[in-house]
């Protein structure tokens, strides 16, 4: 099998592994019979998704983010976030740290055109790239204020936005601590990141993980021993954004830099 | 005190009224399904599901392209995905005679990843494009499905493949290893036993970067008396990449 | 007003300076929102102000008792409409009250505002002006008679003993007005005083800075509309009302600038990670609107003035104009409180590492005409309501009474 690390719940692949292995080993009958099986089996799964079986989450390993924004770019693709600059479900934002002086930040449109050359008389101490996006907080702030109820958490642990109930009061957007949410100026109501909610219920990987070129980002679900996520745990120090502010953030961050807010 | 007060009577039905309508526009308005998992229309997290893809995945490629596919997966590139490059391609697979999917094959495409930038982690392989062959088209000497540095000294970067990696980047790029390191005919079949042998003083890195040496006429130079006599060239200079030390 | 002053001085300012998330270019809350706070402080003011004369029974306000409910009426019916205006759907405003959210501050704003329109200041409008209603629809001819008519909703009981009810029933719900009042404009500043996220809303005193600012611009409001309406309609003044209400001015003034200073000199002395990102902005951006506007304009200089007005030995000509200018300095200074809570709240990225501008639009929807047209309208409005319902009848015996009471004092 291929691609084990970024594997969710990909029935065809295992299929496909499954009828290789069946057509090495077993006979054909055997092979047949099993197949029906399988495609049985499959055919449950895919038609009744059960979020109470699901944990989303995002893992964020700074130390390999080569800040290539492929994964706003893709996002905007996906998830048809107008294209003009201020307009983002996720974005790059580049720190570098001078020797002697403030942090330097900048994330122009969202790093999906590159960045501009660091000035050679600056002496950096330590510069490095943050992909932020939506941190799908457990104690999600926007779904605290929304008043009409247009912002909520599923019971796999994504928070979305009903744009069909949403009035675009913008409160929600006042109360995010980490910016990721904006109005989108053709539909007028709120808009953010889902994980991209449609692809990972049908067992792909969120838009931006998918053509992340250097596993900077990893997406699976906590409390599963198959999860990704799980190796991503165990081997790195892990830590969220703005712990203060106890939104208690699903994003979570591998060597993350004090500097980053 | 037993009878209601005449003025009472009007704000009591007009309040009755008022709560009565209220009762009853939330009865009609209020979505069925709202309130069933939380606050909020039930039917919003199917809608949210429903929404169009546009990314195919990873491994949707496989099924007509598995040749190429199978070359990526045993290459430096074997963790980008073929959307990266190739953009959302989702219909692609369900017409894959009328949309065609995008293969960017100018010059500004590839240092998007490879272009030189000190916030990217070191080690990620990285040109100045401006200085990098200028005007010649990246694929012309990198494959994108199997990325090998071109003129890499094969034989023994098998082996020594983290030291090649970084060397290639280098000015030292263009050198043998056999330039330094003097090799035992059992090296490769066995080289726990027969060593590969390393500079032991000086002299070896003087050759061409002395002052007046003859060894390569372009390499910067020093002077080797006074430069520092009491240390090692590597004691400073990475030899393997000796610019970055 | 002086915000026109103010705005193109914050449009010259330098963009955008340091790093702003991207989504936080552009200001989510415009001016619009300035107004909302600016318009229910001055309802929530002007009735704590009539319920003094009702409840406490401070018989100097008499004269502006009915005019104050009536303002404050004025003013409640504009309220809601910046906000409606600012929805990016307004048509689906009404889920407020269908699936209002119980966690969230803002799902409460149309029970609150209900409550406060209809079962507080209506019914003692109503209740408070039932008799005179009645005597309308009897004396009053044409149209204009049923129109009376209709208002009396059918209760056309006027014996001695349903007056009584009336005042009864009045004070019973101008007791309950009390906290309503405080209520629908504290509310107002836990809105902004409950968003973790932001540390220039995020304070306790934020609500109460709130309340007594709202008290204030209240008071200033009714100071400034009683001047006016005796002076188009050339009746004299009680000096009496006026200095009762240039002293409550005062007092409130220095409560809610003492509190301000607090919160002030609380954030200063606490320097959280926020600190330095918000004196830098209260240094550039802010520093009209706050330094000059808010605290010189529109604090120290009316409260000095009101001082020198009403304890030192002057004569009532140039008192009343002391008076006047203060209170209007004290609705400048008011709107651009409002101003720098809502618009100072967004300049600064959260990121706590740049600043970005507003930029006032002059047409449009959330423009400047649209904000004037929001001022001006509650105004327009109150005319109206003293047309239908005017406050000066009983005035006039009022001032007899004063009068009279003046007279055996000093006998």
């Amino acid at each position: 099998m291929k691609k084990t690390n970024t594997k969710l719940i990909r029935p065809e692949i295992e299929r496909r592994a499954f009828l290789k292995n069946c057509s090495k080993t077993f006979p054909s009958l055997l092979f047949l019979v099993a197949s029906f099986d399988v495609q049985n089996i499959l055919a449950n799964e895919n038609g009744s998704y059960d979020p109470t079986q699901h944990n989303y989450a995002m893992g964020v390993n700074i130390k390999k983010c080569i800040g290539c924004a492929r994964c706003a770019d893709a996002c905007k693709s996906e998830n048809k976030v107008p294209r003009e600059p201020h307009f983002f479900r996720t974005w790059i934002e580049r720190y570098v740290i001078p020797e002697d002086g403030e942090p330097i930040v900048d994330s122009p449109n969202g790093g999906i055109d590159g960045f501009p050359e660091i000035s050679e008389k600056l002496h950096i101490e330590r510069t490095f790239f943050v992909p932020k996006l939506c941190n799908h907080c457990v104690n999600a702030p926007c779904v605290q204020v929304c008043p009409v109820g247009a912002t909520f958490a599923t019971k796999d642990g994504v928070v979305l936005v009903d744009p069909k109930w949403c009035v675009g009061c913008r409160y929600c957007i006042q109360a995010c601590p980490y910016g990721a949410r904006y109005l989108h100026p053709e539909t007028e109501v709120a808009d953010k990141c889902t994980f991209c909610y449609h692809r990972i219920t049908d067992g792909k990987l969120p838009a931006c993980v998918e053509v992340c070129p250097t596993q900077t980002r990893i997406f699976g679900e906590r409390g599963k021993k198959s999860s990704p996520l799980r190796r991503f745990f165990k081997f790195n120090e892990i830590h969220t954004l703005k712990p203060g502010l106890n939104t208690k953030p699903k994003v979570y961050y591998a060597g993350l830099d004090g500097e980053v807010i | 005190m037993s009878k209601i007060p005449q003025q009472v009577i009007p704000i009591i039905i007009i309040l009755m009224v008022v709560v009565g309508a209220f009762i009853a526009a939330r009865n009609i308005f209020v979505p069925e399904s709202f309130g069933e998992q939380g606050h909020f229309r039930t039917e919003a997290i199917q809608e949210n599901m429903d929404l169009e893809q546009v990314y195919a995945g990873a491994d949707a490629c496989y099924d007509c392209h598995d040749d190429i596919v199978e070359t990526k997966s045993g290459s430096y590139h074997k963790g980008v995905a073929c959307e990266v490059c190739h953009g959302p391609a989702l219909q692609h697979i369900d017409a894959p005679d009328e949309f065609t999917p995008r293969a960017p094959r100018e010059r500004g495409y590839c240092p998007l990843c490879h272009g030189y930038n000190p916030s990217r982690p070191s080690g990620f392989p990285q040109i100045i494009a401006e200085r990098h062959n200028p005007g010649k088209a990246c694929m012309s000497c990198h494959n994108p499905h199997n990325p090998l540095l071109p003129h890499a000294p094969e034989e023994c970067a098998a082996c020594h493949r983290d030291i090649a990696s970084v060397k290639i980047l280098s000015h030292h790029a263009t050198l043998p290893c056999t330039q330094c390191h003097t090799i035992e005919k059992g090296h490769k079949s066995s080289p726990k036993f027969t060593k590969a042998h390393k500079p032991t003083d000086n002299s070896t890195c003087e050759y061409c970067h002395n002052k007046g040496s003859n060894g390569n006429k372009l390499a910067p130079k020093i002077n080797a008396e006074e430069h520092s006599d009491r240390y090692l060239c590597w004691d400073c200079h990475y030899p393997h990449y000796p610019e970055a030390y | 007003m002086f915000y026109s002053i103010i705005s193109p001085l914050l449009n010259s300012m330098p963009g955008l300076s340091g790093y702003v998330f991207p989504n936080e270019y552009e200001l989510h809350w415009s001016i619009l929102i300035v107004i909302y706070p600016y318009l229910t402080g001055l309802v929530a003011g002007a009735f704590i102000l009539a319920s003094l004369e009702r409840v406490f029974k401070v018989s100097a306000l008499k004269p502006i008792y009915r005019l104050s409910l009536l303002t404050a009426l004025a003013f409640m019916i504009i309220a809601p409409l910046p906000l409606l205006a600012h929805l990016g759907h307004p048509e689906r405003s009404f889920e407020m009250f269908l699936t209002p959210h119980t966690a969230s501050a803002m799902a409460m704003f149309g029970f609150v505002y209900a409550w406060y329109l209809m079962v507080v200041l209506l019914l003692e409008i109503w209740f408070d002006y039932r008799k005179d209603i009645v005597i309308w629809s009897n004396e009053k001819k044409g149209v204009v008679k049923y129109f009376y008519k209709l208002l009396t909703l059918g209760a056309t009981d006027i014996s001695d003993k349903a007056v009584a009810f009336d005042h009864k029933i009045g004070r019973v719900i101008t007791i309950i007005g009390i906290p309503s009042a405080f209520l629908l404009h504290g509310y107002v500043g836990f809105i902004f005083g409950s968003i973790k996220a932001n540390p220039w809303w995020s304070s306790v005193l934020i609500p109460i800075v709130f309340l007594f600012s709202a008290i204030v611009s209240g008071i200033a409001l009714m100071l400034i509309v009683y001047m006016i309406t005796s002076m188009v309609r050339w009746t004299k003044m009680s000096m009496k009302c006026l200095n009762k209400l240039a002293e409550f001015l005062l007092y409130a003034m220095l409560i809610d600038f003492s509190l301000e200073t607090l919160d002030f000199i609380h954030r200063l002395y606490e320097s959280e990670e926020s600190i330095s990102i918000l004196s830098e902005m209260i240094s550039s951006r802010l520093f009209i609107s706050l330094i000059i506007t808010q605290i010189i304009i529109g604090s120290l200089i009316p409260m000095l003035g009101l001082v020198f007005g009403r304890f030192g030995k002057l004569p009532d000509e140039l008192r009343r104009m002391i008076y006047f200018i203060s209170a209007i300095l004290v609705q400048v200074g008011i709107f651009s409180t409002r101003w720098n809570v809502v618009i100072g709240g967004q300049l600064f990225s959260k990121s706590l590492r740049g600043l970005t501008t507003y930029k006032l639009d002059i047409f449009g929807i959330e423009g400047l005409f649209v904000a004037i047209a929001l001022l001006v309208a509650p105004i327009g409005i109150l005319w109206v309501l003293t047309k239908i319902l005017p406050p000066w009848n009983e005035m006039g015996a009022v001032q007899k009474d004063i009068e009279k009471m003046s007279s055996s004092e000093s006998a």
